[in-house]
């Protein structure tokens, strides 16, 4: 099985002879930029109200994989498709889902992208391809075979992102799925988003196996690791991804190295690894540090074109938390409606 | 000794079969394992091999033959150094005691009942006054006796060929042609984009069949049978059911489920559970389970087109049954509308599924003690039509439900409640819940028997309410 391994040596600062993204246009790189910095900052805004009590119950923050949906992201295509586990928040940002109707959902507001009624795991835009927002560990994985399914069926030409975590790796459903998906030829690009710990259990503690996407060679289907600290990395691992699955060569594997900087949700005890750790990931391998070096060393941008892009970002964010907070909680008829379909629903 | 070759049950609920094909002629010598004939049932056609060696001496049941019962003798096997003359001492042989028992305890079903105004009816229980019926199709209407299993293949076919994005998967639902030989034929008509045969993965598939609804396909997903859905359970409430709730209305799964649900004959505990009561009690699903071949065909249509997902549970040994069905290019049955099976004054007993079979039955025997039982059959369990329940009971005061699931849960516990909630000042006597017993499936012959719900148990329940 051919497969390929990228470099995951660390930031971004190597000793590369060309300066790193010095072939990529500048637009395209502060476009990185803005884009995870608009994840961060919304959801160290949701954190905040999540301390406020504005926002109840789970909240899974996204914080340090930044570079994982917004480097997808810019190798899929209008019309692609993506589903997720509850870890949303990024994946719908990085999508172009309105960060006011992704925060006044978090707040349970009729605002919401789910009229208040999903809350922050369980959010859709048929407008944006998102579809959800799964709280079940591992079954949105067979869903997102099952969208490629439907592509295929349609002959659409559309490619789905199928994501989910180490923890999610060692479920049944997923091998199921992937055998299925592998036989059928379907166009769709597992991610796994190895961000080391499924809620506090290690990956070391989960499993022997060295790598998790190799087993999907066990299906023939092909793969490969990515440092997922690296936008670009992961744009370019992407672009193969999809290219393969556009090919009708069927599905592939994206095991994409990151790193959850916050708790598994809000009430993370923290106990199952130590500061430092973190800490060090912060310093040395931060998805946004990175590309704002390669920024600023490759002369793409000045100091204060990034606090210009900041500050728009600021804004952004504010807006969609004053947003939320303003935005009526749903009338109580809403207890009672969408609970059956009185029409076929119509595919975007 | 000559020995006698006995018409084969080759499936736990085959009574009969086709004799196909002989594969061997008289005189031919056969060995253990040879084939000797493809004898079709039911479910499907299949080889028949020799167990004992030895010269076939005659043949008694011509190729081409139907409805060969089980355990009749269908060729004479001689052994070495015997000749035709030891053919008439072979009669000595054919007793096969615990085969002829099997049979006995095989499920004897009642004739199947024909809705007695539609014009072709044959009327075979018509001792009772003719039960009239909610009309589901215009009187006059050409009908069409067909089995259950023909009628589902029928639905599903209309209706594939109504939209392209009607799809099949499962397992063995192509090329097998079935485990139950309900999607026989379909390959062929639709090929194997929209007949998918899947790996055993029950989990796996029923995400994707999801997914594929999420993506704008009609999927329906066959379980070999309802026992399998287990395995995909958080798939069929937790993706399929919850999704238009959580999206705010965006995007749900327009999309059937279906198989034979409950117990069939002697097939033990793991494959012989009544789903209807777990999956009733799920808002954003839709449970259907017919009796009829009508209702089966027309509820599937319904239940295609339905934009929720939709549970239909079929009953194997209702795939053989025959009833009348209309002739017509577009015949549908809404879904949540029940039907009043039989008229009557006295008791309302209310079922759904096959225990529409002991309901009837009970009906019919009460009659003859002159208690007139209106029969209600649900149909649809989720939504439940409590509207015809409650006005049923305004006019007789008295309910008895009917269902082979277990007691704790039941449909007819539900039933109770809404009766005791919304028709309290109606009711005569206590509503009585007839079930399956307390117990998993057994397999012995006779335990199995008392393990269901029988036809004087309901009779007894009646009894009890009218104090009779």
């Amino acid at each position: 099985m051919a497969t390929r391994k990228t470099s995951d040596t660390g930031p971004a600062k190597g000793s590369n002879p060309a300066p790193k993204g010095s072939n990529i246009p500048a637009d395209e790189l502060k476009h990185y930029y803005r884009e995870m910095l608009l994840i961060r900052r919304f959801e160290e805004k949701a954190g905040q109200l999540y301390g406020m009590g504005l926002i109840g119950g789970f909240c899974h923050l996204y914080i340090g994989q930044e570079a994982v949906v917004v480097g997808l992201e810019a190798a899929a295509e209008e019309g692609d498709k993506r589903v997720t586990s509850y870890r949303d928040h990024g994946h719908m940002l990085a999508c172009g889902m309105d960060p006011k109707g992704v925060m006044a959902e978090l707040t349970g507001r009729e605002g919401g992208y789910s009229k208040g009624k999903g809350g922050s795991m369980h959010m859709f835009s048929k407008e944006k391809h998102f579809y959800g927002g799964h709280g079940i560990v591992g079954a949105q994985v067979p869903i997102g075979a099952g969208l490629a399914f439907a592509d295929k069926y349609l002959e659409n030409g559309r490619v789905t992102f199928s994501y989910f975590g180490d923890g999610a790796a060692n479920q049944g459903q997923v091998y199921e799925t992937y055998n299925m998906a592998q036989l059928w030829d379907l166009p769709v690009v597992f991610v796994i988003e190895n961000n080391q710990y499924a809620m506090g259990t290690s990956v070391q503690r989960s499993t022997k196996s060295p790598s998790l996407w190799e087993r999907g060679a066990a299906y023939g289907i092909k793969g490969e690791e990515v440092d997922g600290m690296d936008v670009l990395a992961v744009k370019e691992a992407g672009e193969r991804a999809v290219k393969h699955c556009r090919e009708g060569k069927g599905p592939y594997i994206l095991e994409i190295k990151t790193y959850r900087y916050r708790g598994h949700s809000m009430s993370d005890p923290a106990k199952y690894r130590s500061r430092e750790e973190v800490q060090k990931m912060r310093e040395e391998r931060d998805p946004i540090e990175q590309i704002r070096q390669v920024l600023l060393s490759g002369q793409h941008a000045t100091e204060d074109d990034l606090k210009a892009i900041d500050k728009e970002i600021k804004e952004i964010v504010n807006e969609s938390a004053e947003f939320s907070k303003e935005s009526p909680e749903p009338a109580l008829e809403e207890l009672w409606t969408d609970i059956y379909a009185k029409e076929a629903p119509q595919e975007a | 000794m000559a020995t006698e070759i006995l018409m084969p049950a080759l499936s736990p609920t085959m009574e009969e079969g086709t004799l196909a094909k002989w594969l061997v002629k008289e005189g031919d010598t056969v060995a253990s394992g040879d084939i000797l004939a493809e004898i079709e049932t039911d479910k499907a056609t299949m080889e028949f091999e020799a167990v004992d060696e030895g010269t076939v001496g005659k043949i008694l049941i011509d190729e081409g033959t139907e409805g060969v019962k089980v355990n009749t003798p269908i060729a004479v096997l001689l052994e070495e150094g015997e000749d035709a003359s030891a053919i008439d001492s072979a009669g000595g042989n054919t007793g096969d005691d615990a085969k002829a028992e099997v049979k006995e305890e095989t499920k004897a079903e009642p004739k199947d009942t024909v809705p007695a105004d539609s014009p072709a009816a044959s009327s075979p229980a018509a001792a009772a006054p003719k039960p009239p019926r909610t009309p589901d199709w215009p009187e006059g209407t050409e009908t069409k006796t067909t089995t259950v299993r023909e009628a589902l293949r029928d639905a599903m076919a209309e209706e594939m060929r109504r939209e392209d994005n009607v799809f099949l998967m499962g397992e063995e639902v192509g090329e097998y042609q079935g485990a139950y030989k309900i999607s026989q034929g379909l390959l062929d008509e639709f090929g194997p984009k929209r007949v998918v045969d899947t790996p055993i993965t029950e989990h796996g598939f029923t995400g994707i069949a999801v997914g594929a609804a999420f993506g704008g396909l009609r999927p329906i997903v066959e379980f070999m049978t309802f026992n399998f859905a287990m395995q995909a359970m958080d798939q069929i409430i937790n993706s399929a059911a919850k999704t238009l709730y959580m999206s705010g209305g965006q995007m749900g799964a327009p999309m059937v489920f279906r198989g034979p649900n409950g117990a069939a004959a002697r097939v033990g505990a793991q494959h012989s559970q009544d789903y209807a009561a777990w999956f009733m009690q799920i808002p954003g699903l839709k449970v259907v389970m017919p009796y009829s071949a009508a209702d089966a065909k027309g509820l599937m249509k319904s239940a295609i087109r339905d934009p929720n997902p939709v549970i239909f549970l079929e009953n194997e040994i209702l795939y053989g049954r025959s009833f009348e069905v209309p002739v017509m290019d577009d015949f549908t049955i809404p879904l949540g509308k029940a039907r009043i099976a039989r008229e009557g004054t006295d008791v309302t007993i209310v079922s759904f599924g096959i225990g529409m079979t002991y309901a009837l039955e009970a009906a019919e025997k009460l009659a003859a003690d002159g208690i007139e039982a209106e029969v209600i059959d649900l149909r649809t369990i989720r939504p439940m039509d409590t509207d015809a329940i409650i006005e049923s009971v305004k006019k007789t005061n008295r309910c008895v439900t009917v269902e082979e699931g277990w007691p704790q849960g039941s449909v007819g516990g539900y039933i109770s409640t809404v009766l005791m909630q919304e028709a309290f000042d109606h009711l005569d006597a206590p509503v009585i819940n007839c079930t399956g017993k307390d117990v998993p499936m057994p397999y012995a012959a006779n335990l199995e028997k008392h393990a269901l719900v029988t036809t004087d148990e309901v009779v007894e329940a009646v009894r009890k309410v009218t104090y009779k």
